[in-house]
């Protein structure tokens, strides 16, 4: 297993590399330009290009790309074009509400659609199973984008059961560690902090965790359905075992395989639906700062943000993989 | 509960007896049922072979008894009595106490019938756990003697090992091993050896054989092969179409078969005392042609010795002549082999 685990820790290097040519070369082939969407009005033919030459990239692309990853071995992603911060340092400060977010949207999927899914796996053809069905397909279509406005109008500023917006109460003197609030509450036993920081990922997360808790519902249920007309089950239910132990230890351990694989792929899913969840919650995460580089060509910020999130997207489902070794011994390597 | 009546027989109680086991199963298209007007006996110590083609009722008879049909879809009816007492009275907590203690069942499939992702040692120990009150640690010990003793040389070293890492056979060794953990008073085997290689199948029946001869333990065969019950089986049922056609002691069925079907079937198995080059005759057509018992005999279109009563009326099961106290003898044919009425 340690051996597995470092030798894709190893293969991500490779991977990480190939990727950062591509998106290098892929941010500049888009339309538009860094500097004069820096300069807008005032943009002067003279201006552009003393732009150009202070950042270089009047350069070749490959004298670029060649200077670009001289700074990228020494963890230098450089800074960005609108506001001159380091973009490790942006990205440090905003990434944590957006794992945040989605940490909490995927436990929302987890915590509601595994029991769910089962439920319905057991009494499928019923009226639960029914009701569960239904409601996951309304899950899986309904945009993000809108049903976070509709929560957020419901139950923020109709019922006023939540905040409206952003990661914490303003008048709340918080201190801030990792920049993960609920753990930052935690771990400085500023509890209230903590508890103003869940408050207001209550909406956003069940708004990013709508449609990873439907696809986890329909996974869970075909998957638990298989599992129970399987001959190794009635073994179980042969020796008189009590079904809580049936379940635990001869339905779902086996039917949870494809829901974890689910799981890794949602991963990837939640870090780019949290941009939009982010926007209706004015939810300080990565979502706004990347959505501006985009429209302003800022490629540093860019080529940074993506290769991090690709390392987090891979580094999780790395995880996934080695939980599923340690659930399926014929998968594990030796 | 009650105890049984048994004041006319001076034989040993029946462990298991089953009277008018019917099964049907409610499906999208309709009710099916699967079993009808069952019944046998098994008294401890007793080895009684349940015989039929494919489909024709012995597994949902043995998951039945088990009380493991999936409850929502099959309707049991008729009586299943265990020691005396009436299994389908009893609630799910009082069958689960029987299940893996009293009586234990071996599958069909060594194949797909152990959990892939726990390994062997845990799916032996967890029913010593649940039935014995042992700890894990005494639980591990039991379950490596237990190895040792279907045949897994070096036992207790096994016990880490998943099920893909054993040959059929050896599954089926520990599939054993589950079974008789708690030495259970009945052991059901479901065609034990069906999915096993010829010289495998030999070597699981002649393990079960040493390990239910001399113990008391009852023992219900499934099989569609009557050169199982050759060796093993005291009294035989035979079955088509979810019911009993012929119910024998081993001896006068393979001397005399009577219903047409168990001749069938006997004449195709290769047997030791056949004169040479007497060619194995299958029975003519497939177990799919079998008719519903409501108007006639569901044998009757594969049958050689069929007459017009076969088609019109629906043959009853008689009790015969016992030709050896305390058997069952029954038959259920209006014209049987030896007794042609045309
Ligand atoms: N869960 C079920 N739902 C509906 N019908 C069923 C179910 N289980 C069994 N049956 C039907 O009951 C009949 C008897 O099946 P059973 O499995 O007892 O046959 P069998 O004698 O064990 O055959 P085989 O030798 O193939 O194992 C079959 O026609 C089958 O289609
Ligand atoms: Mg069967």
């Amino acid at each position: 297993m340690l051996r597995f685990t470092l030798r894709r820790l190893a293969l991500l290097v490779p991977v990480l590399f190939g990727l950062s040519i591509l998106l290098f070369v892929w941010i500049r082939a888009l339309p538009g330009d860094p500097a004069r969407s820096l300069l807008g009005e005032r943009a002067t033919p003279e201006g552009i290009r003393q732009i150009r030459a202070l950042y270089g990239f009047d350069k070749p692309l490959v004298e670029q790309y060649w200077a670009y990853l001289g700074q990228l071995v020494t963890f230098d992603f450089g800074s960005s074009i609108r506001d001159g911060r380091p973009v490790t340092d942006t990205f440090l400060e905003q990434f944590p509400a957006t794992v945040e977010l989605a940490f909490f949207a995927i436990v929302f999927a987890v915590v509601l659609g595994i029991p769910l899914g089962y439920a319905a796996a057991r009494r499928r053809g019923e009226l639960v199973d029914g009701a569960v069905i239904t409601g996951s397909l309304i899950g899986v279509v309904i945009p993000v984008f809108f049903l976070a406005i509709l929560l957020k109008l419901v139950f923020a500023i109709q019922l006023d059961w939540f905040p409206t917006s952003s990661r914490q109460d303003a008048r709340i003197d918080a201190t801030h560690i990792t920049n993960f609030y609920v753990l930052d509450g935690l771990l400085t036993r500023e509890f209230d902090a903590a508890w103003d920081a869940i408050v207001h990922l209550v909406l956003p997360a069940v708004a990013l965790g709508t449609i990873p808790l439907a696809i986890i519902v329909r996974i869970t249920r075909a998957s638990v359905s298989e599992v129970l007309n399987e001959d190794y089950v009635r073994t179980a239910e042969a020796k008189g075992l009590h079904p809580q132990v049936v379940r635990r230890r001869h339905v779902l351990r086996n039917a949870m395989l494809p829901v974890l694989t689910t799981i890794g792929l949602q991963v990837g899913l939640l870090l780019s639906g949290a941009v939009l969840t982010e926007s209706v919650f004015a939810f300080n995460g990565i979502g706004s700062y990347l959505f501006d580089a985009i429209a302003q060509r800022d490629y540093p910020v860019l080529q940074g943000y993506i290769l991090f999130i690709a390392l987090i997207y891979s580094l999780v489902n790395l995880a996934v993989d080695i939980g599923y070794g340690l659930i399926d011994p014929r998968v594990r390597v030796s | 509960m009650t105890t049984m009546t048994s004041a006319t027989t001076p034989e040993p109680a029946a462990l298991l007896d089953v009277r008018d086991l019917s099964v049907v199963f409610h499906g999208s298209h309709g009710d099916v049922e699967a079993v009808s007007e069952v019944s046998f006996s098994v008294r401890p110590g007793e080895h009684v072979a349940l015989v039929g083609e494919s489909g024709s009722g012995k597994s949902v008879t043995s998951l039945a008894v088990m009380g493991l049909l999936p409850t929502r879809s099959a309707k049991v009816e008729g009586s299943i009595r265990y020691d005396g007492d009436d299994l389908l009275a009893m609630t799910d907590h009082e069958r689960r106490d029987l299940r893996g203690a009293e009586m234990a069942m071996i599958f069909q499939d060594p194949m797909t019938s152990l959990n892939p992702v726990v390994p062997i040692g845990v799916q032996i120990g967890e029913v010593l756990q649940r039935h014995k009150a042992m700890t894990g640690r005494q639980a591990r010990n039991e379950s490596g003697d237990l190895l040792a003793r279907v045949g897994i040389a070096d036992g207790s070293r096994r016990l880490g090992e998943y099920p893909h890492q054993l040959s059929g056979g050896m599954r089926q060794r520990v599939l054993i091993a589950i079974a008789l953990a708690c030495e259970p008073r009945l052991l059901i085997a479901d065609e034990p050896t069906t999915a096993l290689d010829v010289t495998i199948q030999a070597q699981i029946l002649e393990l079960l054989r040493e390990l239910v001869s001399g113990t008391g333990t009852a023992l219900v065969m499934i099989t569609h092969d009557l050169g199982v019950v050759a060796g093993l089986c005291d009294q035989v049922h035979v079955m088509y179409a979810g019911r009993v056609v012929e119910s024998a002691p081993r001896r006068p069925l393979f001397a005399r078969p009577r219903h047409p079907y168990t001749g069938g079937l006997l004449r195709s198995i290769p047997r030791l005392d056949a004169p040479r080059g007497e060619p194995l005759t299958p029975i003519p057509g497939s177990p799919n042609d079998a008719l519903s018992w409501a108007a006639g005999c569901a044998f009757a279109p594969r049958c050689g010795n069929r007459i017009d009563r076969c088609t019109s009326q629906t043959p009853e099961l008689a009790a015969q002549h016992a030709y050896e106290p305390g058997y069952e003898q029954a038959l259920r044919c209006f014209n049987p082999i030896g007794e042609e009425t045309s």
